[in-house]
């Protein structure tokens, strides 16, 4: 057990949320049993009973170390891909490929993170996967849209695998007078991106009017955006004592952090429309898959990681 | 003791590897003495039916399985025999005796069966001519319910050739259990199975 002891009053406050929203939703179907809005009473019960577990995990595996934190990373990432690859056209031809990149990358990619190998972390799969997968195909001989299949591999390697990767990578920086308290980055990362999608589908709900792209996402407007990432960007701000920040630049960071995930959540939608598809999976009641609630966290990881390298890590 | 350790880690390792969502659509998990027919694409096939299946149902549920296949190693052996408790049948044995007898024993003493109605493996979307098996069996044991199954994705999971999986969703959809009425031909019957089975296939 090595839980840091400064991430206990954040999960202490959001605990305390948590069985707030428990105890309204809990009022809301009694009131409402049997009445015409009970589907959607249902479905945010179902989304508060998640929570409950999505960070009773996130605890456990934080308490487990370092190691933890990165198995449960590398976890995420296989179940994420799974998620992507059953929506593309692989073939039989892929097949190798498939099992090269869920059985041999994915763990492979963490093994640096673990390792501490920065220099390949962040060429790996860029460079030699990129190059490796399409020679995996070919071999065997079927031409049938070569580009689109290898092409989707690829993508779908970069985000479940690549780019969530740099969540646990945080825990490799080097940041001065910070030592030993990496993981608060992690936290704050997850805490800020998921609260960032949840404020923006509750400013939505409450003063949604002008859609941002209603043909990919009708659950995306102007306001829930603006109120979603204002009201992320001031949390963000408030919880600079846990960072390596001052005030104003972690404001800024949660800014960078919940814009890129909102942005992030914008391309995803536009895969899952194509696809026809309204979830990636069915993993989490009420959430749909791994994929739908990582998709934010998937492009704003990186951008976190690199700014904070750049910025504040000796390397 | 270590059958039941195995069958939890491969119920778990299939919940990893595909999800194996149970979309019980026409009617609900119960113990009712059932025959459950499902699409046959993949070795894993009757792997992801099980795992979708509740716990506990997992073990009076059992597998028809081709004694070819499954006795040709003594991992498989092991597996079939001890961790899945199949029923073997013979499909290239003798025409003397009932192949399918011990599937009859094992349902008059209440077991419910996973089976094949195709006899062998397809290659994706299309069902092959179903065999006389099904046929026979609920004729001789009327009161049990057959539940037509579609597996999905189960091919992509492992096509044949390939004796290692990759990780993909896979779905199993239970359709409404249809029961034989008496003295109904054998065409009729495979027809209605197979109507209900296509029914269940995703989009």
């Amino acid at each position: 057990m090595n839980f840091p002891a400064e991430s206990i009053p954040i999960f202490g406050a959001l605990g305390a949320v948590l069985l707030a929203a428990s105890g309204v939703g809990y009022w809301l179907h009694l009131r409402y049993a049997g009445g015409p809005s009970q589907g959607v009473i249902d479905n945010l019960n179902a989304r508060i009973r998640a929570w409950w577990l999505m960070i009773a995990v996130a605890g456990s595996a934080m308490a487990l170390g370092n190691g933890g934190t990165i198995g449960l990373f590398g976890l995420l990432s296989f179940l994420a891909f799974r998620e992507f690859i059953t929506q593309t056209p692989v073939r039989r031809a892929d097949h190798s490929a498939l099992f090269f990149s869920s059985f041999l990358v994915i763990p492979a990619q963490y093994w640096l993170v673990a390792a501490n190998w920065y220099g390949m972390f962040a060429i790996f799969i860029p460079v030699y996967v990129f190059l490796t997968l399409p020679v995996l195909s070919a071999l065997f001989a079927d031409e049938q849209k070569f580009l689109q299949r290898t092409a989707e591999m690829q993508w779908g390697l970069m985000i479940c695998a690549y780019c969530l990767s740099h969540v646990p990578a945080l825990l490799t920086l080097k940041v001065p007078g910070f030592q030993g308290r990496e993981v608060q980055l992690v936290v704050f990362l997850v805490l800020i991106s998921q609260v960032s999608d949840v404020l923006q589908y509750v400013w939505g709900k409450l003063f949604g009017k002008h859609k941002i792209a209603a043909r990919l996402s009708p659950n995306k407007t102007v306001e829930g955006f603006a109120g979603g990432v204002l009201s992320a960007t001031l949390l963000g701000g408030a919880l600079w004592g846990f960072t390596p920040f001052p005030p104003l630049f972690a404001a800024a960071m949660a800014f960078l952090i919940a814009v890129s995930g909102f942005l992030g959540g914008l391309v995803m939608s536009a895969i899952k429309r194509d696809r026809g598809i309204k979830d990636w999976g069915t993993l989490i009641e009420g959430h749909g898959g791994t994929l739908d609630r990582l998709d934010s966290l998937c492009f704003s990881a990186p951008l976190f990681f690199h700014a904070t390298r750049y910025f504040y890590s000796l390397y | 003791m270590i059958a039941a350790a195995a069958r939890a880690v491969i119920a778990l390792g299939a919940k990893i590897l595909t999800g194996a969502q149970g979309r019980w659509i026409g009617c609900a998990p119960t113990e009712a003495l059932r025959i459950y027919c499902a699409n046959h694409t993949s070795h894993i096939d009757f792997l992801l039916l099980w795992s979708a299946l509740p716990g506990p149902l997992r073990s009076s549920v059992r597998p028809v399985a081709a004694s070819d296949y499954w006795l040709s190693g003594p991992v498989r052996r092991y597996l079939i025999q001890e961790v899945f408790q199949g029923v073997l049948v013979d499909r290239g044995g003798p025409p003397a005796g009932n192949p399918l007898q011990a599937a009859m024993d094992a349902l008059s003493r209440g077991e419910s069966l996973i089976f094949f109605p195709e006899g062998t493996r397809g290659t994706g979307d299309a069902l092959l001519p179903f065999k006389s098996g099904i046929h026979h069996l609920v004729r001789c044991v009327p009161r049990a319910e057959v539940v037509p199954v579609w597996i999905d994705n189960a091919y992509r999971v492992m096509p044949k050739g390939f004796i290692f999986p990759v990780p993909l969703l896979c779905s199993m959809s239970f359709g409404t259990p249809l029961r034989y009425t008496e003295g109904e031909p054998k065409e009729d019957f495979l027809f209605r199975l197979r109507s209900a089975m296509l029914e269940l296939r995703p989009q």
